[in-house]
């Protein structure tokens, strides 16, 4: 009986529950594409770490997993040392120019990055050949609409795109190592080193060894590397999900308590009414919360569904740039979120519904 | 002596007198005063009411436009405590009783009719009167009984319309029947027919003697129109706060 007069509330003002649940909804967006972005691209760097086939992984002496690699202080004899090293069969370099976030440029040895796994799919053009030419993921070439023949100006260079790759292998935008270390100022230098073994399960020993060999540089296993791109090894991208978080929820709690609070005014006479047939506070208050939860859960719901528009959005305008995931874990925090933020803003209206007088109720006008 | 008023148990026997059998009034007013503020200034609506009202009787109580006939209203029907005095419905004493005793007062003891019908508008005429009696925590089909009550009622086929539907007639013989559905012990109604035209007034207060007559409901009715009070079968004038 009390569902069918709170739906019969919500209802008989159409455009303010639309409203109400449009806010929560964008709410729980807000918060979903956040997380699912952040989820969505270390996860794909991470994917495309582990399609370089390597089992260990070479950085210069004060980065971090997290840091990018703009620089190139290890010196190109590097992979020519560790090959020395029992267990290692291919080591290879490369050199990361950055680009506007998150965009870089990669240079590698192709001969040995074939070597190391196989080698690029491509899906049209193949390796570069001349020094100006430029290999780029499918992503990266439906956002900026290239294809095979097409001229790219990136880092004060024209680009000829000689290849489009399936995605999922080291980087988005790769050209020949030689050619980025000449345009980039540092020949003979690299960025990181990649390193293949005979025994891959031998990773964790080789790395602890090479470790005390070359002390200062952060050397990681292929698995360690990539169960370290996680959102809490990045403590800016916590705080910030911290901080759009308890932004969303001051909106549903403006956004709810506005809306009650109307309500309540609005409906002085039918509390007035109800308390008079004998209904108490818990009666009012059960309404008013019940009448929230409804409008809470209706946002969670279409928030879900717009999380879906923003990816397909990201997928089809910006595919290279931002990766959104779904991450149905944040379906229940999300939800729980905006049911509380909701649930705050009808206290004080539930508190007002409560102590209002009923006679001085019965005659509101 | 009386015949009856005294019994023969037996030739030895001591006399014994037969009490007459006195039935405890529904309503039971005694002293009452109300005094509210209104800004600086204290208004007496109620300087020592008395009334008492027996099971089954149809009241009106008769006055003018501040006479204090809505205040005994709002005190009657718990809605609001009174400042001295005893007031007792169905033997139960409101003085002294908290809000929540008072709510549940009106759950179980008392039933409404206003003026303004106070239907709530976004619930049919059926949800209107079902609501009333999920608040008071009874099944919310309607009994045999209670189906040959809307049926007097002339609102049977108007049950699904909501009260913008209905004209001010149906919506007040909504409220009657909203008033009475939980069989409380009494039904107040104020001013039952002051929102209606004179053909709509005597069908509700024609429905509202047959009530009484037919279900021996006890009803109070608040009005200033002496008209309304004929249809009564007792008639009580207030006036300054005062039964006169």
């Amino acid at each position: 009986m009390l569902n069918k007069l709170i739906f019969a509330n919500l209802t008989h003002r159409p455009v303010r529950t639309l409203l109400s649940v449009l806010a929560i909804a964008v709410e729980v967006t807000m918060i979903l594409t956040l997380v699912g972005v952040s989820h969505g691209t270390l996860d794909s760097t991470a994917e495309r770490a582990r399609g370089v086939g390597a089992d260990i992984v070479v950085r210069p002496p004060n980065s971090t997993v997290m840091s990018s690699l703009s620089s190139a202080p290890i010196s190109d004899k590097l992979p020519g040392v560790l090959l020395q090293e029992p267990h290692v069969v291919l080591a290879t370099g490369t050199v990361i120019q950055s680009l506007t976030f998150p965009d870089s440029i990669t240079g590698l040895d192709f001969a040995a990055f074939n070597k190391m796994n196989g080698g690029f799919a491509y899906i049209a053009g193949g390796d570069p050949v001349a020094d100006d030419d430029m290999i780029v993921d499918k992503y990266y070439a439906q956002q900026k609409q290239l294809h095979v023949g097409s001229r790219l100006r990136l880092i004060d260079h024209d680009w000829n795109i000689s290849g489009i790759f399936e995605g999922g292998k080291l980087a988005r935008i790769c050209v020949k190592l030689t050619a980025l270390q000449m345009i980039t100022g540092s020949p003979g230098h690299l960025s990181q080193v990649y390193v293949k073994l005979d025994n891959p399960k031998l990773a964790q020993q080789v790395a602890d060894t090479l470790k005390t060999r070359m002390p200062g540089y952060p050397i990681f296993t292929m698995e360690e590397l990539t169960s370290m791109l996680s959102i809490s090894n990045i403590g800016m991208l916590t705080d910030f999900i911290g901080v759009v978080i308890g932004v969303a929820v001051i909106v549903g709690f403006i956004v709810v308590f506005l809306a009650m609070y109307t309500a309540v005014l609005e409906r002085t006479r039918e509390i007035g009414i109800l308390k008079a047939v004998g209904g108490g506070s818990g009666l009012i208050l059960n309404i008013l919360f019940r009448e929230t939860l409804m409008l809470a859960v209706c946002g969670t719901v279409v928030g879900i569904a717009l999380t879906y528009g923003t990816q397909w959005m990201m997928k089809h305008s910006v595919p290279a740039s931002l990766v959104q995931e779904t991450v149905y874990v944040w379906w229940v925090y999300a939800g729980a979120i905006a049911v509380v933020g909701a649930l705050l803003g009808a206290i004080i209206p539930g508190y007002k519904a409560v102590n209002q007088d009923v006679t001085e109720a019965l005659s509101y006008e | 002596m009386s015949e009856g008023a005294v019994g023969a148990a037996g030739a030895n026997a001591e006399p014994t007198i037969a009490k007459p059998m006195i039935a405890k009034p529904m309503i039971q007013v005694r002293g009452l005063t109300k005094v509210y503020r209104v800004g600086e200034v204290e208004v007496h609506a109620l300087r020592g009411v008395d009334l008492e009202i027996a099971r089954g009787e149809f009241v009106a109580i008769v006055g003018a436009s501040g006479s204090g006939k809505s205040t005994l209203f709002h005190i009657l029907g718990g809605l609001t405590p009174p400042t001295a005095g005893t007031v007792r419905i169905d033997g139960k004493d409101l003085g002294g009783m908290t809000g929540a005793q008072r709510t549940d007062l009106r759950k179980t003891t008392v039933g409404f009719v206003f003026q303004k019908y106070n239907l709530l508008p976004t619930l049919s005429a059926e949800d209107n009167i079902k609501i009333v009696e999920y608040i008071g925590g009874r099944s919310t089909a309607f009994t045999p009984e209670f189906q040959e009550v809307l049926k007097l009622l002339g609102i049977l086929d108007r049950m699904k319309h909501k009260p913008r539907a209905l004209s001010g007639g149906q919506q007040q013989r909504v409220a009657i029947a909203r008033g009475i559905v939980n069989q409380p012990a009494i039904l107040l109604a104020d001013e039952p027919t002051g929102n209606l035209d004179s053909q709509n007034s005597a069908a509700v207060l024609k429905v509202i003697k047959d009530l009484n007559e037919r279900t021996g409901q006890t009803i109070l009715m608040i009005t200033h129109d002496s008209e309304a009070a004929s249809y009564a079968g007792r008639t009580v004038h207030i006036r300054d706060g005062r039964i006169v």
